[in-house]
């Protein structure tokens, strides 16, 4: 669909022409649920945008935020009673969850996807079913490794490891030097599995075949099992076995780890709060901060990068306003905002956004972000990111096998117990 | 022949109540107005009460019996699948070992505030300054919320910042980190010793009102026989405060073995699901996952294994009565 038919179908363009909002009911309310996000910043952008969005489009706004670890609850809530938010985010392949209680966003996500230079695979996979979109794509958070450039440099490596085995080698130095690395492989919602997912991937393993069943019982597996059981051992702070999304962040920030993958938020963080957040010799920790990807396996160098999209509900009286809005927001000037307060911790689910002029005002260490959406699969691979991998990625499987196995299981009975379960789900 | 019950209301309200009527007739009255039909009355006393345990006991109740029958899932209302679901949580390890810890938390856990409560009552029994001050004091962990308390333990049992290790390792006693959270088996008993730090209190509190009915003279008289400490509480106390402490162990119980605020904040189940207990898996499958018909079979699980322990330790209490 040309962007012109586009607005006119959708009526933009004669709201344009009328130089004033669109006719929706009088007082009409958008609610509209997001994250708390990891760079408050984004937040407070979203927050001033309302306003502006509301006087566009006649409507009023109001943006509620809350723990990410809340979200999956509020969604089932709000979907069993039939009232809640009229827009909600999403992570990973949440939609494909809700699917049946979603309304259909194709006009507005192919719009956009048309509109700035194509989708990311994983953004598109995850939130579309068929021809049918049932979210539109918001962001990708990028998960790099973030680590500390002087303390790798005094364990021998002046740049960052290419492969996997190099990683486990350097971590074991670091380690004996008081500076493991830190990596959860705990219950929690991004960086366990970001980890997890990509080290089954770059040995070659996979959670399905092509289609759709369950494969991951390979020699791939247990190869990555048992590589994943000595670098635990070998290099990584055991303390991880109960870390969150936020406990490598204050022990990075602490200065009790040298290396953890993590969105850019840690950079940022050291960055806004150097008056602080000083290395061990005083200075401004974020001096000594840099990323690298998840190192080249046998397989590859594969990452997962975790998409964000948005949710019009099925059960909304207002899904056309809702839509608007999300339209709205999407228009590159009202996004770009958004985009550039956000220092690269979040990209855009679209390649334009790989040009924007932010780029060329980051630093150094944050310029990976720009590309890193490139080198990402999404869970489920090989198959569909469908409902049964939502139930695989929420009851932790593939973390689990690893820490199993990190906590002394045999890596081949770690990875049966895994491929038990998955055999249980997919069939 | 008629005979009034003495006084009261009867008298009062003008109701003659008969215990035989043979050969003399009711005295005829007019329609009884609603206040003194005593069925009506009844019906409308109760009428409050049985909407309320209909709406947010047996209405949910219903509903989740019937949920773990079905193929429901969140957003699409599902199909009767019999006892599908029960029998693929069986098959599931993961279930199978949120069950076993349930069994393990709950028990362990039960124990420790039974013996932990016990001798806090017994001490609480006795006299001492700024007694009342302590008493109301003790109860304080019962009092604050579950979630903030155990974020304060999570605090404390941090893998990087615990102040617990902090505090070892300054007294000389650790050399290296004590996984509190990071290890299974650590993770699993930290749980139990925070459910205990906050069940205790109700314990201490009930068993101390027990303690408060015996008369104090069956002590002095067991005294002058010669009993010793030991022997005044395992003939004395202890068979005295049977029936309250069988009250309190039922519904601890069956608040612990249904505990999922402090799983959930402490631990989310893990590491690799060693702290999973039936109700935070139920959540997980049916509030995460989606698949609310199998979440709801996962925590109906709970529902045998609780009746069965609830009955049993009522039959022994009213044996207990009985002798």
């Amino acid at each position: 669909m040309e962007r012109r038919t586009f607005l006119r179908v959708t009526g933009v363009a004669g709201i344009l022409a009328a130089q004033r909002a669109p006719a929706f009911a009088q007082g009409t309310k958008l609610h509209w649920l997001r994250w708390n996000d990891f760079v408050p910043a984004g937040d407070v952008v979203l927050r001033q945008q309302i306003v502006e969005a509301g006087k566009a489009l006649g409507a009023e706004i109001q943006l509620e935020t809350i723990n990410a670890n809340d979200l999956q609850s509020r969604i089932t809530a709000a979907i069993q009673s039939g009232s809640g938010a009229d827009v909600i985010m999403t992570l990973h392949n949440w939609p494909h969850l809700y699917a049946a209680s979603l309304a259909d966003v194709t006009d507005v996500a192919d719009w956009l996807g048309k509109d700035q230079g194509g989708y990311y695979g994983q953004s598109e996979q995850a939130v579309k079913d068929g021809a049918r979109y049932l979210a539109v794509p918001w962001s990708i958070s990028g998960l790099m490794i973030a680590y500390r450039k002087s303390w790798f440099a005094e364990a021998g490596a002046t740049a960052p490891p290419k492969t996997l085995e190099e990683y486990r080698q350097l971590g074991m130095k670091l380690k004996k030097k008081g500076h493991p690395i830190g990596q959860t492989l705990g219950h929690t919602f991004g960086d366990a599995p970001a980890w997890s997912y990509p080290l089954v991937w770059n040995f070659g393993g996979a959670e399905t075949d092509k289609q759709g069943r369950a494969s991951l019982d390979s020699k791939e597996t247990v190869e990555s099992v048992k590589w994943m059981a000595s670098f635990w051992k070998d290099a990584c702070d055991e303390g991880g076995f109960a870390w969150d999304d936020t406990n490598n962040n204050r022990a990075f920030l602490a200065g009790e780890i040298s290396a953890s993958l993590n969105g850019a938020s840690i950079y940022i963080a050291a960055k806004r709060g150097q008056d602080k957040i000083k290395d061990d010799k005083g200075e401004p920790m974020w001096r000594d901060i840099d990323h690298f990807a998840i190192p080249r396996g046998p397989a590859g160098t594969w990452g997962y990068h975790i998409p964000f999209s948005h949710m019009v509900m099925k059960y909304s009286k207002n899904q056309k306003p809702a839509k608007e809005l999300l339209k709205w927001l999407h228009a590159k000037e009202h996004f770009g905002k958004w985009f550039e307060v956000m220092e690269g911790f979040s990209v855009g689910s679209t390649k334009y956004w790989e040009q924007h002029a932010l780029w060329g005002k980051l630093d150094d260490a944050m310029k990976l972000y720009r590309t890193a959406a490139q080198a990402s699969r999404i869970i489920g691979y090989q198959g569909p990111p469908n409902a049964k991998a939502s139930e695989v990625y929420s009851k932790y499987i593939l973390t689990d096998m690893y820490a199993k196995a990190a906590q002394g299981m045999k890596p081949e009975d770690a990875v049966k117990w895994a491929a038990g379960e998955l055999k249980a789900i997919y069939g | 022949m008629k005979k009034p019950i003495a006084g009261g209301a009867g008298a009062a309200t003008g109701v003659e109540v008969t215990l035989a009527s043979s050969g003399v007739s009711r005295p005829r009255r007019g329609p009884l107005s609603p206040l003194e039909n005593e069925r009506l009355l009844a019906g409308v006393l109760l009428a409050p009460t049985i909407v309320l345990l209909g709406m947010f006991i047996a209405y949910p109740f219903v509903m989740g019996v019937w949920l773990s029958l079905s193929s429901t899932s969140v957003g699409n209302v599902g199909h009767f699948v019999g006892a599908h679901n029960f029998v693929k949580a069986w098959n599931d390890s993961i279930f199978r070992t949120a069950f076993w810890n349930t069994c393990w938390y709950t028990g362990w856990a039960t124990v420790f505030k039974l013996t932990l409560g016990m001798w806090l009552a017994l001490l609480l029994n006795r006299s001492f300054r700024g007694k009342r001050i302590v008493r109301a004091s003790m109860l304080l962990p019962f009092i604050v919320p579950t979630v903030l308390s155990t974020f304060a333990w999570r605090w404390m049992f941090d893998p990087t910042f615990s102040v617990l290790n902090w505090l070892l390792f300054r007294a000389g006693m650790i050399t290296t980190k004590l996984p509190f959270l990071s290890d299974g088996d650590y993770g699993m008993w930290c749980a139990i010793v925070v459910n205990t730090w906050r069940g205790m209190p109700f314990f201490a509190i009930t068993l101390l009102a027990g303690l408060q009915t015996i008369n104090p003279d069956l002590h002095e008289a067991s005294s002058l026989d010669g009993a010793n400490a030991w022997h005044r509480f395992w003939h004395v106390t202890w068979p005295l405060l049977k029936p309250v402490t069988l009250v309190v162990v039922v519904f601890s119980v069956i608040q612990t073995f249904s505990d999922f605020q402090l799983i959930y904040v402490l631990t989310g189940g893990g590491p690799a699901n060693a702290t999973h207990l039936i109700a935070t898996y139920a959540y997980q499958v049916g509030v995460a996952t989606g698949l609310l018909g199998e979440g709801a079979a996962i925590s109906l699980f709970m529902l045998p294994v609780l009746f069965l322990v609830v009955w049993l330790q009522l039959r022994y209490l009213r044996r207990l009565e009985t002798t």
